[in-house]
């Protein structure tokens, strides 16, 4: 089903998401940040939270902080060793892994709430600034990638 | 108001893959570009205890308990589940850099470098883990930094996490994503010929007090399996060691973290202590494929000038599966525990 198919039925988010298709369409990418990974603990999935020199006139050092510490937290969430996850795969190997066609992984639910997490943010944070987030999923968890939209584009 | 729609043609990610893998049944299954070995696989374990339950089960499950042909038959059904799996998953490809991102990443080793002479400097990065210093080559096919313990299949033309080997006999990479299922295949087809093995000897041994020895080996078929026997339990052997120091085959072969080269050359990634390793490789979490079928590359739908995009920002459709009863088991289970 189309994302935009979804929008009209519920004209709320249609109006306060409009504003930012309209940006994603008819603005001009002025530039593109690339978040890298931080591997210093290890081959977790984690950002450099270190703030882009590009981003100094967009946002707040102290919001885009925010945001990177909240993806982290939720990436080491995900890729928690506890209980479930070991409850899970111990389940998974007895039943030969076809468990995993009928169960949401604990990752898979995490994921989800980060898709939202950053959905949100851009709606209330990084739209109404020019930015957009690309969610690190779409880019095998390898960056974060930040879209520049020009300034003019806003004005209008 | 009219809407007048027109769908420009989808197109799935795995449709517009880079790398040389075969993608089957609407990109759900994902394959190396030559299969032969695999099949021959298939067909060695197929033959194999197609003859033993063909030959040998009627026999020891009148003489001795019906039990052994349904240990056969679960042994047998777990080793072509976990073959399967192995051989049809992603086995975490990275995908690779988009224009933009290769563009700022050219940039930014230019800025680092300074001048740009003929010779092109040798492109790593050295990052620190847990205190040891581990270089991340760039990867000129991919235009990456390959994260760590990442490599770059040849035959494949992908690089992949936590790169373990290239397996002609599953026909697929095995790294990040498959490689508790690649042990699993191996430990269970360890367990299937040494089972297979032990009782087609133990029916030679019974037949030949009723026949003679050299008549029960005429009529018992040649042991097809001695000789896998012992290297598919050496291998399975090998890995075992390999998960209980958290070290990939790529690793132990190329001596990255042996300490015949210094003495501060400890791995980084070893949790410290074999069961906290061997969870963690089998029982971790398993992160999802960036190549799922399910992903559209591009939807654009145009309706009386209003611009609708079908994927904004472009989000996994993770796949629902319902809530049910054994979920919440498991959540339950977990929060007891």
């Amino acid at each position: 089903m189309c994302r935009g198919h979804v929008l009209i039925c519920w004209p709320f988010f249609f109006l306060q998401t409009h504003s930012l298709q309209d940006l994603r369409h008819q603005a001009a990418v002025a530039a593109k940040v690339f978040i890298q990974r931080d591997y210093t603990n290890g081959t977790l999935c984690q950002f450099q939270t270190k703030f882009p020199s590009e981003l100094e006139t967009k946002i707040d050092k102290q919001q885009f902080e925010e945001t990177m510490r909240t993806l982290n937290n939720l990436y080491a969430e995900a890729e928690k060793l506890g209980s479930q996850s070991y409850v899970e795969g111990c389940l998974a190997c007895l039943t030969a892994y076809t468990i995993f066609l009928c169960i949401e992984t604990h990752y898979e639910k995490v994921l989800k709430k980060i898709a939202k997490y950053i959905q949100e943010q851009n709606d209330k944070v990084y739209a109404p600034r020019g930015l957009l987030l690309t969610d690190p999923l779409e880019r095998g968890l390898r960056v974060i990638e930040i879209t520049i939209f020009e300034d003019r584009s806003l004005t209008q | 108001m009219k809407m007048v729609l027109k769908k420009t043609p989808k197109k799935r990610k795995w449709e517009t893959f880079p790398g040389r893998n075969k993608f089957y049944c609407d990109g759900r299954i994902m394959m190396a570009k030559q299969t032969g070995v695999f099949y021959l696989t298939l067909v060695l374990i197929l033959v194999t205890c197609g003859l033993f339950f063909t030959f040998d089960c009627w026999f020891l499950a009148e003489q001795l308990t019906p039990i052994i042909p349904v240990i056969g038959a679960v042994l047998f059904l777990f080793v072509i589940g976990t073959l399967l799996r192995t051989s049809f998953s992603d086995p975490g490809v990275l995908p690779r850099a988009t224009p933009d991102e290769a563009a700022d990443l050219e940039r930014q080793i230019d800025v680092a470098n300074g001048s740009t002479g003929y010779r092109p400097p040798p492109r790593t990065k050295e990052v620190v883990i847990n205190g040891q210093t581990v270089k991340l080559k760039y990867c000129f096919t991919c235009k990456i930094f390959r994260p760590p313990r990442a490599s770059h299949c040849s035959l494949c033309d992908n690089c992949v996490e936590r790169f373990d080997h290239h397996c002609p006999w599953v026909g697929n990479c095995v790294g990040k994503r498959n490689y508790r299922f690649f042990y699993m295949f191996i430990l269970s087809l360890s367990f299937l010929t040494v089972f297979i093995f032990a009782f087609v000897i133990t029916h030679i041994i019974l037949n030949s007090q009723r026949i003679g020895f050299l008549s029960a080996l005429k009529d018992s078929p040649v042991v097809v399996c001695f000789f896998s026997v012992w290297s598919i339990v050496g291998l399975s052997g090998f890995h075992t060691y390999l998960i209980s120091s958290n070290q990939t085959t790529n690793e132990d072969i190329k001596g990255s973290w042996s300490s015949k080269r210094s003495k501060d050359n400890y791995n980084p990634y070893s949790y410290g202590n074999i069961f906290t390793n061997c969870c963690a490789a089998l029982c971790g979490p398993l992160p999802p494929s960036e190549q799922v079928a399910a992903i559209w590359a591009s939807i654009c739908m145009h309706a009386c000038g209003h611009r609708l995009s079908g994927s904004f920002p472009p989000t996994l459709p993770i796949p629902h599966r319902p809530e049910g009863a054994f979920s919440l088991f498991l959540q339950f289970s977990c929060s007891v525990l």
